[in-house]
């Protein structure tokens, strides 16, 4: 077959309607809604439904239609095929045609393999008499419920994570339910002996029967299934038999169509198997060695293929860390990574036998390499954290397994007792909501996210300080409510694309207007909102800097209006003075134009300037213009996402403790970097000595000189949360450290989420990524700074001349019309 | 309910195209001033210019669809109903503009 021109649509056909591959397929649509002919078939009679919580259905506390992702019209509303109940049985990848059990044969371009897997079945005598099944599906859950009407005792084979929650769903439908398992311990995949005994006290009092270390060795009846018989002889009567011992990977079709197979599919970092045509997500893959049976990775796997099948993709997959949960309400447990350790780790243990708490957290040189939780779950996802993140614990660990709360102390906001607190106890301290209100609030809206907490109750939306403790209320509230898939970031409800993803699809598709990216993306409302205008207004700028203009229709009226709007409607004027260096002519301009236009208060800001405070809208130009005549003063830009201010002290020019000449590189550093547009504000300084008098080390970037040269600090803040700056390095000359200072701004520039300062952007990226972009690679570095300057072409106007002496937007300052 | 109107009672205020399309500009009265919006599908409206939580300028917000959204603390009011968008609660009083080919005529009587 010829390959089609760029702009034919493609043929996509994806086997396997479950969660891995139709999570694909979403994540696709909203990258490229248009460009593919998908076709999808399911070897279940069923739309697209959430495996995860079969359990919960078999418990009887979910329904099925409760627990459906995709009903029959989502499918034809986005002009999908779908073969359902279909299983595909061949595939051809020279005619690249794929042939179903019904006859159908539909030819592809692009073919992802999503068949999942399938139960394992122990070869024993009697595994397939009547009432002997597996918990994989829908069919299977059904069979469980029927057998519970009328039967009474069942046998459950296997006591993991799914063995469980099947004995669990059969008990609450009124069954005499017995555990059966090989090991001594139960779940010995994710727990360790202590917790392992404490969940089996558990179960037991639930009323649950364990028969451990035992063998099966025959599934006895003449049609149907009668009972069990172990090794060494002892039986056990059984009206329904559950396998629940595991999973092996579905690769029967394409070992038959002759991809490279071991255990899985086998598929690289981009999530293709050996014909790159031929793409594999789910727990059908092999990966690194690596199968997987948890959600989490599914999603990590479906993001990447899409970007790939969309060919934006520059992300890889590069393996998952997992951790567990089980699904049993009013059992709180939690596991994650090496928990058993080795002889290189060290265990950090708390027991409290009375109470029903058990964590082990298990060390090796001083990161989290596992942990298991029972009883008390609350720090699990901050465990895990630690365990990605590889944090360094050793200046907590005396207090890391009492908990965030004691490990990191202090802040009630980050308090992981937050549940704990009196319901009058405020949590969002810039709106005033208590936890009581967002307690109720989640209880009334049926509210399940941070995001929906917010727009619910404006908790956590201002500062954002308050979003862990407001995620920590959500999910107390909800507990096993809560969905298991991740919370995804999108940049508003328009979308449900994250930053990445769209700045990825403005930069490889070309898009230079925000009307065209939302028309690209398919956003929600055409005129998107006042979130995401500003984002897609900037990713575009930043992106391409010599072709996309600024809509002023999607800037905040501070960025419109190159002033700060008051709380009465009037503005502040704060013009720039380059390194907070000033002199007579500058002050006696301010001077005048304070008295001329009535500006009731003047004061100096933070940040070394002087700002003028209640001007009048209308009067900005003709101030503007009396600032840049009499003064030869320019917009300070105070009030856009932008370079603000170099900070500097006076340095050795004067001082007697001062070893390099702080204040002209100050100087120097902001007629660089004025006027360059960015996420969000950004903050400079330079202190003359280690002193430290410009408090360089709270600034996005800071210099602090040394005798013998410079160090440069990134991603201190000073506000929300104070945060010092990391060292990035230190330099020897004022030309090194002018260099390194551009590239940082620019990877900043090109990396960070519209409204995200530096701290959170280096929280999020890693230290390391930004040394490693910006001081081990020189050629980087210099590439960075050139795309910097660049962009400074077009930036480096002065918005207060173009408006006060060539009448650019005039009508922004005066009335459509007065009537008197 | 208005009272009935007259022609006399309406005052022009200017074109369509003085005011910027995803945007607004004020008239200004005795009283206070009135915004005028103008969406990108070219329809126009007119709020008093504060918003029902803190007396915001609407007429400086970002205009989205039929709302507009208050530079102060991001209420979201609706163009052609006046109304707070959910969970926010209150009103701005609404005045009739017209498009008669292209120029603008307000009522400056508030709707309700």
């Amino acid at each position: 077959m010829a390959d089609k021109l760029p702009e034919q649509k493609q043929d996509l056909v994806v086997i396997g309607n479950g969660m891995a591959g139709m999570r694909t397929v979403e994540d696709l649509l909203k990258i490229r809604a248009d460009d593919f002919n998908i076709t999808v078939f399911g070897a279940e009679p069923y739309g697209n439904y959430n495996r995860i919580m079969l359990s919960p259905l078999l418990a009887g506390e979910k329904q099925l239609d409760e627990i459906m992702i995709n009903s029959r019209e989502w499918y034809d509303d986005n002009g999908i095929t779908l073969y359902s109940g279909d299983p595909v049985e061949a595939i051809d990848r020279k005619r690249r045609i794929v042939y179903a059990r019904s006859g159908a044969e539909v030819p592809y371009d692009r073919l992802l393999l999503a068949t999942g897997s399938n139960p394992f079945v122990i070869p024993v005598p009697g595994n397939d008499l009547d009432g002997v099944i597996t918990f994989r599906d829908v069919d299977d859950v059904n069979g469980m419920l029927d057998a519970s009407k009328s039967q009474r005792k069942a046998v459950v084979i296997g006591g993991g994570l799914l063995g469980l929650e099947a004995a669990n769903g059969l008990m609450k439908q009124g069954m005499e339910v017995t555990v059966v398992h090989l090991m001594d311990a139960l779940m010995e995949r994710q727990l360790d002996a202590p917790a392992a005994k404490m969940l089996q006290a558990s179960l037991e009092e639930r009323g649950l029967t364990f028969r451990m270390e035992a063998k099966t060795e025959a599934i006895l009846g003449r049609k149907r299934v009668e009972g069990v018989r172990f090794a060494g002889g002892d039986q056990l009567k059984a009206d329904l038999v559950v396998m629940a011992v595991g999973i092996k990977p579905n690769i029967e079709l394409a070992q038959s169509a002759g991809l490279h197979c071991e255990r899985g599919v086998i598929v690289n970092d981009t999530m293709q198997t050996y014909d790159p045509r031929v793409y594999a997500v789910g727990e059908c893959v092999q990966h690194r060695n690596a199968t997987y049976g948890l959600v989490a990775p599914l999603w990590e796997q479906a993001k990447v293929c899409a970007t790939h099948l969309a060919q934006v993709g520059s992300g890889r997959y590069e393996g998952s860390v997992t951790s567990t949960k089980l699904k049993v309400t009013g059992i709180d447990l939690f596991s994650a990574g090496d928990f058993v350790g080795d002889e290189n780790t060290e265990d950090v243990v708390f027991q409290d036998p009375r109470r029903g708490v058990y964590k082990r957290i298990v060390l090796r040189d001083n990161k989290v390499a596992g942990a298991v939780l029972y009883g008390d779950t609350g720090d699990g996802g901050w465990y895990f954290q630690l365990m990605k993140e590889g944090t360094d614990v050793s200046e907590f660990r005396d207090r890391l397994v009492f908990g965030r709360a004691y490990a990191e102390g202090g802040d009630p906001a980050n308090d992981a007792g937050v549940a704990d607190l009196p319901d009058d106890a405020q949590i969002c301290d810039c709106n005033g909501v208590c936890k009581g209100d967002i307690v109720a609030a989640i209880g009334e809206h049926d509210l399940k996210s941070v995001a929906a907490v917010g727009k619910q109750t404006k908790a956590g939306t201002s500062c954002g300080a308050c979003q862990d403790a407001v995620a920590q209320l959500v999910e107390a509230t909800l507990g096993e409510g809560l969905e298991a898939a991740p919370d995804k970031i999108t940049v508003c409800e328009c979308t449900d694309l994250s930053h990445d993803e769209v700045r990825a699809a403005i930069v490889h598709r070309h898009l230079t207007t925000t009307a065209a990216v939302r028309e690209a993306l398919d956003w929600r409302e055409p005129d998107g909102c006042h979130k995401c205008r500003p984002a897609l207004n900037y990713y575009c700028v930043a992106s391409w800097p010599d072709e996309a203009e600024h809509e002023d229709a999607s800037r905040f009226i501070n960025e419109r209006a190159h002033a700060n709007i008051q709380k009465d409607g009037t503005y502040s004027v704060v013009p720039r003075m380059f390194g907070g260096v000033t002199n007579p002519r500058e002050l006696r301009a301010i001077a005048d134009v304070a008295e001329k236009y009535d500006i009731p208060t003047v004061k100096v800001t933070g940040g070394q300037r002087i700002d003028m405070l209640g001007a009048k809208k209308q009067d900005l130009p003709a101030i503007w213009r009396d600032l840049r005549e009499q003064g030869g003063l320019v917009s300070g830009h105070a009030y856009a996402k932008a370079l603000r201010t170099v900070k500097t002290c006076v340095g050795k020019e004067w001082c007697r403790f001062g070893v390099q000449d702080s204040t002209t590189l100050g100087v120097e550093l902001e007629h660089l970097t004025w006027g360059s547009f960015m996420p969000h504000k950004f903050k400079m300084a330079v202190s003359g000595c280690p002193r430290n008098c410009a408090e360089a080390s709270i600034k996005d970037f800071g210099i602090v000189c040394l005798e013998s040269g410079y160090e440069l600090q990134v991603g201190g803040n000073g506000g929300t949360r104070l945060r010092g700056a990391d060292v990035l390095c230190r330099v020897k000359t004022p030309e090194e450290a002018r260099e390194y200072c551009l590239a940082f701004i620019q990877l900043y520039r090109e990396e960070g989420h519209y409204f995200e300062r530096t701290a959170p952007y280096i929280e999020r990226v890693g230290l390391d990524h930004v040394k490693a972009c910006v001081v081990d690679d020189a050629e980087n570095r210099k590439a960075l700074a050139e795309r910097f300057n660049h962009s400074q072409q077009f930036a480096q106007t002065d918005p207060w001349e173009a408006r006060s002496a060539q009448g650019v937007n005039r009508e922004h300052y005066i009335p459509l019309k007065e009537v008197s | 309910m208005a009272a009935v109107m007259t022609d006399a009672e309406w005052i022009e205020i200017g074109r369509l195209e003085d005011i910027p399309r995803l945007g607004a500009r004020t008239v200004g009265m005795p009283d206070g001033d009135i915004a005028v919006f103008r969406t990108s599908a070219d329809e126009v409206f007119a709020l008093k210019d504060a918003c029902p939580h803190r007396g915001g300028p609407l007429s400086q917000g970002i205009v989205h669809g039929r709302k507009v959204t208050c530079p102060l603390h991001n209420w979201c009011i609706g163009l052609a109903d006046g109304a707070a968008c959910e969970p926010d609660e209150g009103h701005t009083t609404r005045y009739a503009v017209e498009n008669r080919d292209g120029a603008l005529f307000l009522c400056p009587v508030p709707k309700e």
